[in-house]
């Protein structure tokens, strides 16, 4: 990685950490150890399912609104509050800047997920008292989770290097919720002919596919996931998330800051 | 060499809801500005200094012209390695200390790395920020966040150094420190280009001024040159609680001041008034010719409405 997105990805990063963005652990922690007390007392069996059920989507959820609400405010505050006329001034491409800033927020992301997944995993081990092979499976489901982020990150940088944070917001979670039901949408785009089928087709396409990503549920029952997806899956997130970053350094680029 | 040659520099902004509606920030700029010199850019709030700054920056894009700095086109990267700037009233990253900010900026402008503490510590000792190098800007006031600004900016060493109204908001001890600063530029050798609409400051620390309103360069001078041209009138000023008839009666304009009187006469008419002084025995205190004033000068560039043309470097 070329020195320079590498200081602004660690400026981000840092920064991050002294915002408090991480304090949504402590959220996280009481609300996992609270859900592991409480389903090793009322189930019998299915403790593993819920934990891990819970455990993922707490992960995901707490991460895209951190990906969200850090990512719309990654450039238009840096605009907003003048701190980009020094960071440009020097010798750094613009390319570079938005570059950095998305690795900052994945960075940090991962960070956090790591922490959760700590968390996931000890509340596993309170309430199945083992590890059991399984529990490889939400490892993947883990890794997923952080190819979902980074596509979130880099859809709220796109939105943010245009438009205003609360419409960036706005755009970003519409589209999150819209690649949720990615796959719902495709089955209805063949089951929908002429104009309004072509359209339900491009939209299925272009929306990014958050439920290929998602296998929560695969992975609470043990399911195991086939090598194949993970290779797609893993290519399909980098590519998207390529290319929405050079849509957002194209628009960037041209900006004129006020 | 040139440092700054700013080439019929252009900015229009589209504005409105469907941005059709064209606002000329800046008409067409010439503008060479000299190594080593010190020079002011001045103009009221929104008379194009800073979109002329921003543009040089590579901050905004020019509807047209162009610019070098240092021979080097605004859009060769290079240049920026060689340039340093303060934007109108800083703002850093809060969660920062001072010398972390610093060590950044070096980082972003290629200071070497094992040249790179040496570098942020002597600009912390010089601009009196050691003592609270590990305190978060958060918490620094506005007058050690402009040192941290000026810091910044020639943190790398640059030959040529941009300040946007660098003592705006400052109050006047904060003002002096950044004057002083300026004239350690100056006699380090750097050029500095500064925009300011505080004329009692371009006319201590500038070699030449430039007059910029509402986008138009409205004239370029030198400011010795400028306030050495006398206005063929005196200033006298004498001790006595009134102004005697016979002065009054000879044209002067005349302020009383406690016991010491501030008059004004035209020169053809001071012996007149000096032998008015003797003959009624008033002690003189002084008689000073009359100079232009930056202030007049810039008054009288402003109101000249389109009179760019006869503007030139």
């Amino acid at each position: 990685m070329n020195s320079r997105i590498g200081y602004v990805a660690f400026n981000t990063f840092r920064e991050a950490v002294r915002d408090r963005v991480l304090y949504n652990l402590i959220a996280f922690a009481v609300l996992l150890s609270g859900a592991a007390v409480l389903v090793g007392e009322i189930s019998i069996d299915i403790e593993r399912l819920v934990v891990v059920n819970l455990g993922l989507t707490a992960v995901s959820l707490f991460g895209v609104v951190i990906a969200i609400f850090m990512g719309i405010g990654l450039v238009s505050k840096e605009i907003e509050k003048r701190t980009l006329y020094t960071v440009l001034s020097r010798p750094l491409r613009r390319w570079e800047f938005v570059v950095g800033k998305f690795f900052g927020l994945t960075g940090t992301l991962i960070v956090n997920t790591l922490f959760m997944a700590i968390g996931v995993f000890l509340a596993l081990l309170y309430v199945a008292h083992k590890f059991s092979p399984a529990d490889l499976w939400v490892l993947v489901a883990l890794y997923f989770i952080v190819l979902e982020f980074l596509i979130v990150c880099a859809l709220a940088l796109f939105f943010s290097s245009f438009s205003t944070p609360v419409m960036s917001a706005l755009f970003t979670f519409a589209l999150f919720v819209i690649g949720s039901l990615a796959e719902d949408l495709r089955g209805f785009a063949q089951l929908t002919l002429g104009a309004a089928g072509a359209l339900a087709t491009g939209i299925a396409y272009v929306v990014p596919n958050f439920s290929a990503l998602n296998i929560i549920n695969e992975a609470a029952h043990g399911d195991p996931v086939p090598g194949r997806l993970i290779l797609y899956n893993t290519a399909y997130a980098l590519l998207y998330s390529a290319m929405t970053i050079s849509g957002a350094v194209l628009i960037f680029q041209r900006r004129n800051l006020k | 060499m040139a440092a700054i040659e700013i080439l019929d520099l252009e900015k229009t902004y589209h504005v409105g809801f469907w941005r059709k509606r064209p606002k000329q920030a800046l008409r067409p700029l010439r503008l060479t500005i000299e190594e080593g010199e010190v020079f002011g850019f001045l103009g009221p709030n929104g008379a194009g200094k800073t979109t002329t700054l921003k543009l040089l920056m590579g901050l905004a894009s020019p509807t047209a012209g162009t610019a070098r700095i240092l021979g080097m086109d605004i859009d060769d990267p290079e240049v920026k390695a060689k340039i340093g700037f303060l934007p109108e009233q800083p703002y850093f990253y809060d969660y920062l200390t001072g010398r972390e900010l610093l060590t950044y900026y070096a980082q972003l402008s290629g200071v070497a790395a094992k040249e790179r503490s040496k570098r942020v510590e002597a600009m912390l000792e010089r601009f009196g920020l050691s003592d609270s190098a590990g305190v978060q800007l958060r918490k620094y006031s506005k007058g050690m966040l402009q040192r941290v600004g000026l810091a910044q900016a020639i943190l790398h060493d640059p030959k040529v150094v941009f300040l946007d109204e660098p003592m705006s908001g400052l109050d006047p001890m904060g003002r002096r420190e950044v004057r002083e600063m300026i004239q350690e530029m100056r006699n380090e050798g750097k050029t500095v280009f500064f925009s300011t609409h505080i004329l009692s400051d371009a006319e201590a620390l500038c070699d030449r001024v430039a007059i910029i309103h509402q986008g138009e360069l409205r004239g370029v001078g030198a400011v010795a040159q400028l306030t050495s041209q006398t206005q063929g009138r005196v200033e006298i000023i004498f001790c006595a609680q009134t102004v005697p008839a016979a002065l009054t009666a000879l044209g002067v304009e005349a302020r009383v001041s406690g016991d010491m009187v501030n008059a004004v006469v035209e020169e053809q008419k001071q012996d007149a008034a000096l032998e008015i002084l003797r003959r009624e025995g008033i002690r003189l205190i002084s008689l000073t010719p009359v100079r232009s004033s930056l202030e007049e000068y810039y008054i009288e560039k402003l109101r000249a409405r389109g009179n760019g043309k006869g503007a030139g470097a």
